[in-house]
């Protein structure tokens, strides 16, 4: 009997810490385990007896990453449950404040955490030095995001101007035109970096995944929509817990989804890639086609290409929405506590981002169901990982563990979202 | 602003003591120069990198787990290569910063670095005592070192 031992001492360049486990026998991987250590949903058990208006604030601490993906999932299920709908422009701010999330969050992951796996650098920093010029556009692309979250959320990180209804107070006209200069530089610059990465060598790979994500009739859903399936099926967001069951696993404190009873599921830029690329704007549409991206992209190293074709998506749409903007007559639509269930998604950076709360009659919360995308893609993560490794056992040690690392930075997990460190071993023998 | 003094606090709201930075900032507002930036970061690195560069003076406050007694000041902690127990409580953080800001040749003139000791960084622990005392202490050595 041959053994094979691979120990990765960390998952570096994954937002938080996690471990990763693997087992191989006989050419045969064994055991393989993506260990996440998630405080068992503390932020569930703390919502109970809150009131119906202090989940926005409270989950956007969840991440540092994507706080308005949290506040936005949380505002949509609080107002289905009490029967208010966020239309119009108030709608627009939303959108607007979530694509500078998306800038940023899809910024860092591509030009530090990504990229160099693809260069042969071990960490963003050691790229730089060799590649100034893509990641200065990086953080200009980076600062666009930010200046965007910072305008519309109050503030650069955990935004406080988010409110049930809409915000606490709107921008005025002039206050967006700054913001807009810095997203059209960026736009060019998300362009040049399609261009960039879609350069890159990408390993032939590809996955038969079954993808879910959000879809909208009219936009590249992303504050809003209906869960659906590349099977071709969907459901509304108020089945969800009828078609995604999480289950505990051994070795982490995450829980695993399975979707419709099957587990290996995809959220993410591909899902959403794959169900909705129609749906992109023109611009970042010729930016795919450019790039080779065909219809659907199977490939998960290529995910980087599909990242940065959504941040011209995301600074397209958001200037579009800066030109049209109309200052709402309110800052906030009314909302009044009532008994109630309501269920609300929206697509984080990371993928779709459920949330569900029940009130009581005064508005206090009885029960609260967060259901991140990392969580869900968790079990996919550990099917990507034995359809990569096994046919490479006969890999060096250090290549091997280095392979396995790639492979879970392709799906940008934010383990942050369910722990904050996270410590990352693979053992395989 | 290019030129200017800037202080960021770095931290995050969901863990504790994790805040330290943050909230000396806040102490902070409306007490300095107008010539003077303050800014708020989760510790993410090209923010970082942007905000200070071309800053005469950076001073960054971040939360360290050292072993030592929380609430302990680390006064002038060097921008050099970033030892372990420096190491700060976010995933990514001042280190990344401090090193791709050197790539970049985006550090300010001058960093100066306190690191205010943790001693709970549990989920939605609150801001434990010593450390609120240390961030009153922080933040009257800011502006005494800015103002």
């Amino acid at each position: 009997m041959t053994h094979k031992n691979i120990r990765i001492g960390g998952l570096s360049r994954v937002e938080g810490e996690g471990a990763l486990l693997v087992r191989a026998r006989d050419g045969r991987i064994t055991d393989l385990r993506l260990r996440i250590y998630e405080p068992p949903r503390f932020f569930e058990a703390f919502l109970r007896g809150r009131a119906y208006d202090e989940p926005p604030d409270i989950t956007a601490r969840i991440c540092g990453i994507c706080p308005v993906a949290y506040q936005m999932s949380a505002c949509q299920a609080i107002e289905s449950a009490l029967g208010v709908a966020v239309n119009g422009p108030l709608r627009d701010l939303r959108l607007l404040l979530y694509y500078g999330e998306w800038i940023e969050s899809h910024a860092l992951h591509i030009f530090l955490l990504h990229a160099p796996d693809f260069l042969g650098y071990d960490s963003g920093v050691a790229m730089a030095a060799d590649h100034r010029e893509p990641v200065e556009r990086g953080l200009a692309v980076k600062k666009a995001g930010n200046e965007l979250v910072a305008t519309l959320g109050g503030r650069a990180i955990h935004p406080v101007n988010v409110r049930v209804g809409g915000f606490y107070r709107v921008p005025r006209r002039q206050e967006l035109a700054p913001v807009a200069e810095q997203l059209r530089r960026a736009r060019d610059h998300a362009l040049a970096t399609v261009a960039w990465v879609a350069g890159f060598d990408f390993p032939d790979i590809e996955h038969d995944y079954r993808f879910l994500a959000l879809r909208h009739p009219e936009e590249y859903a992303i504050l809003s929509g209906t869960p659906a399936v590349s099977d071709g099926s969907s459901f509304p967001v108020e089945a969800w817990p009828e078609h995604v069951v999480e289950e505990q696993v051994p070795d982490s404190t995450a829980l695993h989804a399975r979707l419709d009873d099957a587990g290996g599921y995809l959220v993410g830029a591909l899902a959403r890639y794959a169900l909705n690329s129609h749906r992109l704007s023109p611009l970042a549409r010729e930016a795919a086609r450019d790039a080779g991206l065909g219809e659907v992209c199977r490939n998960p190293f290529r995910s980087i290409v599909v990242r940065a074709v959504e941040v011209v998506h995301a600074c397209d749409e958001a200037l579009r929405i800066i030109d049209d903007y109309v200052e709402p007559d309110v800052p906030a639509v009314p909302v009044e506590p009532t008994a109630g269930v309501g269920h609300g998604a929206s697509e984080a950076p990371r993928g779709t981002l459920y949330h569900r709360y029940h009130l009581d009659g005064e508005g206090l919360i009885t029960e609260a169901d967060i259901v991140p995308p990392t969580s869900q893609n968790q079990a996919r993560m550990e099917m990507d990982l034995r359809e990569l490794i096994e046919p490479r056992l006969n890999l060096a040690q250090a290549e091997l563990a280095a392979l396995c690392e790639r492979a879970v930075r392709n799906h940008d997990p934010c383990i942050s979202c369910s722990a904050h460190f996270l410590d990352v071993h693979l053992d395989a023998r | 602003m290019p030129g200017n003094a800037l202080v960021i606090g770095i931290g995050g709201y969901a863990r504790g003591d994790d805040a330290a930075g943050l909230e000396v900032v806040r102490l902070l507002r409306g007490t300095l120069p107008p010539s003077i930036d303050l800014a708020e970061s989760c510790g993410d690195p090209m923010q970082l990198v942007t905000a200070w560069s071309g800053a005469h003076l950076a001073v960054v406050i971040d939360a360290v787990s050292s072993g030592a007694a929380p609430g302990t000041l680390h006064r002038g902690l060097r921008p050099r290569p970033w030892p372990v127990w420096q190491r700060s409580s976010h995933a990514l953080g001042l280190g990344d910063a401090i090193a791709l800001g050197q790539a970049l040749g985006r550090l300010p003139e001058e960093l100066l670095v306190f690191g205010i000791e943790g001693g709970d960084f549990g989920l939605n622990a609150a801001i434990t005592p010593p450390v609120r005392a240390a961030i009153r202490e922080t933040a009257e050595a800011v502006r005494r070192t800015v103002g």
